[in-house]
């Protein structure tokens, strides 16, 4: 992890075009799932005629499951950003299905030759199943996305528009102890001189983890770019940038971070703090920041204030 | 206090909860008086809705009186009597400014979770799923109010609590069903689904100047009210081929302007996308998605179909061939209520609209369970049920 932030955005510019394709068969393949799951749950006597295997009701309660089976599968993979693990969750799936048939042919009941033709495509998507997991498992960096290479390198960009002028917005992050009341994950930030920090982040059950950082970069109304410094429990390099939104709509505030987790047990554990949906997080840390430039502070609910799932009712 | 919980599928209990506080500087706490149970409250009895906790307040139609109030507000003072949009919007973030209060950007805390299933988010609503925020909802003894200084309206007097009650929700509702008609003189509008909101789609569309309205529903009680108090023309759809009345009762041209008042039932997303997916898909066997392929059908060459009924995911066979070839408009969304309710409020104080005519129970908050299953059950011709804490 040594990339700055405007050359990670160059390299996720260059790598788009296949990145696109990847997942464009990876989200043919969910819509395919959905679609036979919906056809599994709704209609099994349908589906059990189609594939050849007697419409009994211990058929149609199988294919059900089923159904329900690559009905999760399909929503994994249209609504994660990274959505591997759920396309081997197919494979898996995949594998079930053929053992099934092979099952099914030793029934003399079944349909032989139907048995056969669904086996063949099962067969297929098998093997578009696997081209899409490994894909998607060596996928490089992309703009606006999350990406983690085997070396545990997560590179992310985010964006949002504040209803502000960069000056303001620049401004507001500039002053590095502000960034807890939008980062989420932060309990302080301290600056210890003009371009040195110490953060101090807060994990789940209570662990936290500090490191020092310093300012890289610094183009006023612009772009702040920092690093995590030697001896950080983890590699750690961000960047903001502030450009005045087309069509007058304020700002546009751009994200970029990158982290490797790699190293000791210390610095896999700050990894596993940060790294889970740090898209998502840092998604959530903008529209907090909205929140403040725009209204002066972060909106809560009756169940936002607690940490974890919590009833929507006033707390005690 | 005493507030109206979800405690699981079809289980609503009234129970004694923390009263709540104020949590921005801009909130206000309001007694309420009286709050109504929605057609849309239903999706979550049902247990459709992902994203719910047991212990969940409901309920996103009520008013009442401000107790107190944040810092930051201005506006409304303790003591006013006002009725609350149930879209939660911040009044000044992009969507706020050009007036699409429901689509407000500053007022959802889980936003995260409505993008992830929507692909943007929306506002935060009061009392419906911690998707669209995790806020308490209003039937209850109190209920917190943010932004209080962008959605409460003050309600003058003379106004009774049932004639306001309704514009924090089906009144506008309904009302937006009409206005995306882009209604002409002479235009013939059919609205499917003669709930409280069709009702009222039916009354608006009269009073943006349809010359007919036809109300499409099974219950006869409700096509009988859309009738008697609305002057509509009914059908009922368990009697007749909807499409080949609507077609004799135009010449074959179909009606000029279809509203959409009845919606799928669930909305869908959460961490059991499989589960909450195919209780969606069983649903769509149901009769409820027929409503917008039979409204795109039916319409005539040309002409709109306006969506309010509430949709949650994905639709399957859906007319696009119809839509595209025949030149049609499709307008929706959830309502941006805090945009009708001063003009709604002089039209119901000059008498152009009663919005109490859909109301055939009154119950004490304690009843609300009850409530709850005879509005489900259409029990007892119910239409409307209202409570009151007290």
């Amino acid at each position: 992890m040594t990339a700055t932030a405007p050359a990670s955005l160059q390299t996720g510019q260059r790598s788009q075009g296949k990145q696109t394709q990847r997942s464009t068969l990876a989200k043919g393949l969910g819509w395919f799932s959905i679609g036979l799951g919906v056809a599994e749950v709704i209609t099994p006597g349908v589906v059990s005629k189609l594939i050849g295997v007697k419409n009994d009701a211990k058929t149609r309660k199988v294919l059900r499951g089923y159904g329900m089976r690559e009905l999760a599968a399909g929503f994994g993979i249209l609504t994660h950003s990274r959505p591997s693990g759920w396309v081997w969750s197919r494979v898996a799936g995949d594998v079930v299905d053929l053992a099934s048939l092979a099952t099914a042919m030793r029934t003399p009941a079944n349909d032989k030759s139907r048995l056969a033709a669904a086996t063949v495509a099962v067969a297929g998507i098998t093997a578009l199943d696997v081209v899409c997991g490994q894909r998607l498992s060596s996928q490089t960096p992309t703009e606006s996305g999350t990406s983690s290479t085997q070396d545990n390198n997560t590179k992310v960009i985010r964006s949002i528009i504040v209803n502000s002028s960069p000056e303001a917005a620049y401004s507001f992050w500039h002053n590095f102890e502000n960034l807890p009341q939008f980062m989420t994950y932060l309990e302080s930030v301290k600056s210890t001189d003009t371009i040195r920090s110490h953060w101090v982040a807060k994990g789940p059950l209570g662990i936290t983890t500090e490191w020092d950082a310093e300012v890289v970069r610094d183009e006023p109304n612009r772009l702040i770019a920092w690093k995590s410094l030697e001896g950080a429990p983890l590699d750690l390099a961000g960047s903001v940038q502030f450009e005045p939104s087309p069509g007058g709509r304020g700002t546009v505030i751009r994200v970029h971070m990158d982290f490797a987790a790699e190293g000791g047990a210390l610095k896999s554990m700050a990894g596993k703090i940060l790294g889970t949906d740090l898209g998502m997080r840092i998604q959530h840390d903008l529209r907090n920041f909205k929140q403040i430039l725009e209204l002066g502070e972060v909106t809560q609910s009756d169940a936002s204030i607690h940490s974890g799932m919590h009833p929507a009712q006033p707390a005690a | 206090m005493r507030a109206t919980c979800w405690m699981g599928k079809t289980d609503v209990r009234v129970q004694n909860v923390p009263d709540p506080k104020i949590l921005n500087q801009h909130d206000i706490i309001v007694r309420v008086t009286a709050t109504a149970i929605c057609g849309s409250d239903l999706h979550l009895y049902g247990g459709f809705m992902p994203t719910m906790e047991s212990g969940d307040i409901l309920g996103h139609e009520f008013m009442g009186e401000v107790v107190d109030t944040g810092r930051n507000v201005k506006k409304v003072k303790k003591g006013d009597r006002v009725v609350v949009p149930f879209p939660i919007a911040c009044g000044a973030c992009f969507s706020c400014q050009r007036r699409m209060y429901s689509l407000c950007e500053n007022s959802n805390p889980n936003a995260g979770i409505a993008e992830a299933m929507l692909g943007h988010s929306i506002s935060g609503v009061f009392g419906y799923s911690h998707m669209l925020g995790g806020f308490a909802g209003g039937q209850a003894e109190y209920v917190r109010v943010p932004f209080a200084d962008v959605g409460p309206l003050v309600i003058p007097e003379g106004v009774t609590d049932e004639q306001a009650l309704f514009l924090s929700d089906i009144l506008p509702t309904g009302y937006m069903g009409a206005e995306m008609c882009d209604i002409e003189p002479g235009d013939t509008v059919a609205v499917w689904g003669a709930g409280p909101v069709g009702i009222f789609a039916m009354k608006s569309a009269y009073l943006l100047g349809a010359e007919r309205v036809i109300a499409i529903d099974r219950f006869p009680y409700r096509l009988q009210l859309a009738a008697e108090k609305v002057g509509a023309v009914p059908i009922n759809y368990e009697e007749s081929d909807v499409a080949e009345v609507l077609k004799d009762m135009t010449g074959g041209q179909g009606p000029d302007k279809c509203i959409d008042a009845v919606g799928l039932e669930a909305h869908t997303h959460g961490v059991s996308y499989a589960y909450d997916r195919m209780k969606q898909a069983v649903m769509a066997e149901t009769d409820r998605p027929i409503v917008l392929r039979e409204a795109i059908r039916a319409c005539r060459n040309g002409g709109t179909v306006s969506v309010i009924g509430v949709y949650g995911g994905f639709i399957d066979k859906f007319p696009m061939g119809s839509v595209m070839n025949r030149s049609l408009t499709i307008k929706a969304g959830q309502c941006h209520v805090h945009r009708y309710m001063q003009p709604l409020l002089e039209r119901i104080q000059k008498g152009e609209i009663d919005p109490t005519m859909v109301i055939t129970h009154r119950m004490n908050l304690d009843q609300a369970a009850e409530g709850y299953r005879m509005f489900s059950d259409k029990l007892d011709n119910c239409e409307k049920v209202v409570l009151r804490p007290n």
